[in-house]
């Protein structure tokens, strides 16, 4: 096996965990001190990329468009929950994924009257285009190296953040303790719309990180949703620890299971098999994963301690 | 004659906490025994791990001479324990009738049936409407069970339980709740169905228990300090002590 | 009668009644929108089983109705172009392969499924759903992500389904079956057990009972009447596409029963029929405003391609506002 392959294929798993991490972060978030279920998280990062991309274009600069979309998701964030998701926080988990389901509607259609049907390319200043050599004949593009690092950032921040700052410390509170925290006199409207905002920065960003590579387009959200949510199935549903640690096994298995399963299965199989079986394995393989974890624990691999 | 229950050494911790600890106890069959004890006691555990809804840490429990220490919940309901919940735990949505019928239902055993209608079953209607007669609420059968008052989802419980025909009744407070006269009425229904059944009464209201209990014994801090009848416990020091403190 | 069961009579009624009539007075248009509600009907009415009377909520059954579609769809290909026998357009190999692997699907993934409570419960029906759509649009030979285009129908010993009056009546007698089905296990010993499990499944459980299998049970039956509408579905549009599986297709069929009301068999019908006419509705109305501005201000906004706008809106008000479905506003006039 080319080993240079599989550094390259590694460092993409890498990448795509991370980005993982970023979206499945605010949706652990959001269930753990919210209790609220949003399928409309997707929607978020693609609002994310379509806000870049447009800025990019206005601004011409990717970078200073990213700094500025951020604040914006946190913005479009923040409107959401006061409009959509508070309504619908007495009622049952059944409404929360009716309701942002007709959200998810609601904003694809939005995007679809305001960009268009077609998807956007996103143009990437030339200090980014390029490629950076690691060793031997391995090299990596830059932007790869960029997402990477930001998601390392961001995910170093969001560390500090939870276990190191006041809000933090409300945000761990309120995870396993959420009528206690209100009765402290903690403004828990205020708290409740901080996470969501920090969730819809954290999916943007990694819908504005991933745009480059892939082009803003309509679909892209409702088809990272479902990994989130194998993300934090396979996690524990309200821990970032667990978020974290599934999304870069998933992302890693993902892309090497993409890779390289054909040639794992011709170990074991005849070429002409192998090589009909593997793509669907390997489409298939993230929810056979998940469903060997739920086998043995149901809750997750790190499930934070219920109150 | 062999205990009909007999629990030998039970633990269960949570974290830091002892909610039962080295417990041991028996009941023997055809009696009334009550469990008192003060709040924190760990009664509500002990149910749990008697019903099966928790596993104890270490320790044995054997009823009718089979250790059950591990079987799980809804096949200690077929070997002939039954339990009431201190927190009315019924089907607010179904019937009154209903309720019952699905006890009934249990007991009885067959319940993968697909084609004839349940509530049209004469066997099951006539059996339920005989154990809501025995709890005064016939009149009710076709109600609503959340339209029944606290005092009614009580004598539901009982009629639960009744229906079961378990050999041990594990009943968790029934007169929780209850005012003066609804305490006295569940106390004559409990009167008239002891020594027909085995019950593992645990109570706070100790008129009742002592109305009511062949022997009673005492949970502190998970463990029972004491086990007599009504009065070996009402004279009892240790116990005085626990409930009313050292200066008693 | 109660009120209830007249209601449901005569929408079955008029079920039965109108489309036909469409058809024989040219248009048919109509009578493929009623074919369409009465299978959508189907899986809907197979979802309530779980949803509403066992308290299930399953964001997947939208896979059920594809791998059904797909039952039909694959073995009609193979006839079409590789010549295998005529057994692969036999009608009833078709619905038994939907129903064996539908059955199948919905077991191994309901064993798994319903050891989880809650949200986990939803979010795992979900990726299951989701996998057999990657995995199907993972094989290319079945047209992937594009599609399956099938020109023929399953065939029925005196039945011509390429009449679409009789694969009319194929669904709808299909769904009257299905109806009485669901009532007879709703109202059967089992269907207890399952309500009782939906309203307090700790106290079903230490009365005695399994909760678990009886929910499994429950599930897979579930989920093979959904394969059987999928053949259905597979049927009538003879276009087979991933899209029928996709977790937004579960989230309509969900629509539906909320839409309808989840306490009685009639609900999740009526959902499915509002569904549809609203969509109709909704595209008919922009198109109307569409020509007012083109006609008064010359406008020229496609606006009937956004339908999706206010539907999403008007999801989201339902949500909101309106409790027990329709069958509940009905039924709230006779408290």
């Amino acid at each position: 096996m080319d080993l240079s392959l599989l550094v390259i294929q590694m460092l993409n798993g890498l990448q795509l965990g991370l980005l993982l991490f970023l979206v499945a972060s605010g949706l652990t978030l959001v269930f753990g001190i919210l209790d609220f279920v949003n399928l409309a998280h997707g929607a978020l990062y693609m609002l994310g990329a379509f806000f870049c991309a447009t800025l990019t274009f206005a601004l011409g600069n990717f970078l200073l468009a990213v700094v500025v979309s951020i604040p914006i998701m946190a913005a479009v964030g923040w409107v959401l929950e006061r409009v959509l998701a508070q309504p619908l926080y007495a009622r049952n988990h059944l409404d929360h994924v009716l309701g942002t389901f007709g959200a998810i509607l609601v904003i694809d259609t939005l995007v679809h009257l305001i960009w268009g049907p077609e998807g956007i390319q996103v143009p990437l200043p030339d200090y980014l285009e390029g490629q950076v050599p690691l060793w031997g004949d391995v090299v990596v593009p830059t932007f790869r190296l960029l997402i990477i690092g930001a998601g390392l950032g961001a995910a170093g921040l969001l560390f500090w953040l939870v276990n190191y700052t006041r809000l933090g410390m409300l945000i761990r509170a309120g995870a396993s303790n959420r009528t206690m925290v209100s009765a402290l006199g903690i403004n828990i409207e205020m708290l409740f719309a901080l996470v969501f905002a920090l969730g819809a920065a954290l999916a943007g960003l990694a819908g504005m990180l991933i745009a480059p590579i892939t082009e803003a387009s309509i679909g892209m959200g409702n088809n990272i949703i479902i990994t989130a949510f194998v993300v934090i199935i396979v996690g524990g549903i309200g821990s970032m620890k667990g978020a974290f640690i599934a999304a870069l096994m998933i992302g890693l298995i993902d892309t090497l299971g993409r890779s390289f399963l054909d040639d794992i299965f011709k170990l074991a199989m005849s070429t002409e098999s192998a090589e009909t079986s593997a793509p669907a394995v390997s489409a298939m393989l993230i929810y056979i994963i998940m469903a060997a974890v739920l086998a043995f624990r149901p809750q997750g691999l790190f499930p934070p301690k219920v109150r | 004659m062999a205990a009909l229950l007999d629990i030998s050494g039970l633990n269960k911790s949570f974290g830091g906490i002892k909610a039962t600890d080295d417990l041991n106890l028996s009941v023997e069959p055809g009696e009334l025994h009550a469990i008192i004890g003060p709040n924190g006691a760990g009664k509500t555990t002990l149910i749990s791990q008697l019903c099966g809804l928790q596993r104890p840490d270490t320790g044995v429990i054997r009823f009718k001479g089979r250790d059950v220490t591990h079987v799980p919940p809804h096949r200690r309901a077929r070997l002939g324990m039954t339990r009431s919940y201190q927190i009315t735990s019924l089907i607010m949505e179904m019937s009154v009738r209903d309720n019952i019928a699905l006890a009934v239902q249990a007991r009885e055993g067959h319940a993968f049936r697909f084609i004839a209608a349940a509530r049209k079953d004469p066997g099951l209607r006539e059996q339920a409407d005989a154990l809501l007669a025995r709890v005064g609420l016939q009149a009710k059968a076709d109600m609503k069970t959340v339209a029944l008052s606290h005092g009614e989802h009580r004598h539901m419980e009982i009629a639960i339980a009744l229906a079961s025909q378990a050999d041990l009744m594990l009943l968790d407070e029934p007169m929780a709740g209850l005012g003066t006269e609804e305490t006295n009425a569940m106390i004559n229904l409990l009167k008239g169905i002891k020594g027909q059944h085995t019950i593992l009464l645990i109570e706070h209201d100790m008129d009742a228990v002592f109305a009511l209990a062949d022997r009673i014994s005492v949970l502190v801090y998970g463990h029972i300090i004491a086990t007599g009848t009504p009065d070996d416990i009402r004279g009892n020091e240790a116990v005085q002590h626990a409930y009313l403190g050292e200066d008693a | 009668m109660t009120r209830k069961t007249w209601i449901t009579l005569a929408a079955m009624v008029a079920l039965a009644a109108l489309p036909p009539v469409f058809y024989w007075t040219g248009n048919a248009f109509y009578l493929d929108l009623a074919t369409r509600l009465t299978i959508l009907a189907i899986a809907a009415v197979s979802l309530n089983l779980i949803l509403g009377y066992g308290g299930l909520i399953s964001f997947g059954h939208a896979a059920y109705l594809g791998l059904g579609a797909y039952a039909v769809g694959i073995p009609a290909y193979h006839w079409l172009y590789d010549g295998i026998g005529d057994w692969a357009t036999n009608g009833f190999v078709h619905i038994g392969l939907a129903v064996a692997i539908t059955a199948t699907f919905a077991l191994i993934t309901g064993a798994i499924c319903l050891r989880t409570r809650g949200v986990y419960f939803i979010m795992i029906t979900m990726a299951f759903a989701q996998m057999i759509y990657y995995l199907i649009v993972s094989i290319e030979t079945y047209g992937g992500d594009d599609g399956l285009v099938i020109d023929t129908r399953s065939e029925f010993p005196g039945l011509n389904l390429d009449d679409p009056l009789q694969l009319f009546g194929l669904a709808y007698v299909s769904l009257v079956v299905v109806m009485l089905l669901v009532k007879m296990i709703v109202n059967s010993r089992f269907g207890m057990v399952l309500q009782a499990a939906k309203g307090n499944n700790e106290r079903t459980v230490t009365l005695g009972f399994n909760t678990y299998i009886y929910q499994l049970f429950a599930y897979v039956i579930s989920g093979a009447i959904a394969g059987y509408a999928g053949a259905l579905l597979g049927n009538f549009t003879t276009f087979i596409s991933p899209e029928m599986m996709d977790w937004r297709t579960s989230g309509e069929l969900m629509f539906m029963v909320i839409l309808g009301g989840t306490a009685t068999i009639l609900g999740p019908v009526l959902g499915s029929a509002a569904f549809i006419l609203l969509e109709e509705i909704l595209v008919d109305s922009l198109t109307w405003v569409e020509h007012l501005l083109d006609g008064i201000w010359g406008m020229k906004i496609e606006l009937s391609n956004y339908w999706h706008l206010p539907f999403g809106l008007l999801l989201i008000i339902i949500v909101l506002y309106v409790r027990g479905g329709l069958m509940g506003l009905i039924n709230r006039k006779e408290d």
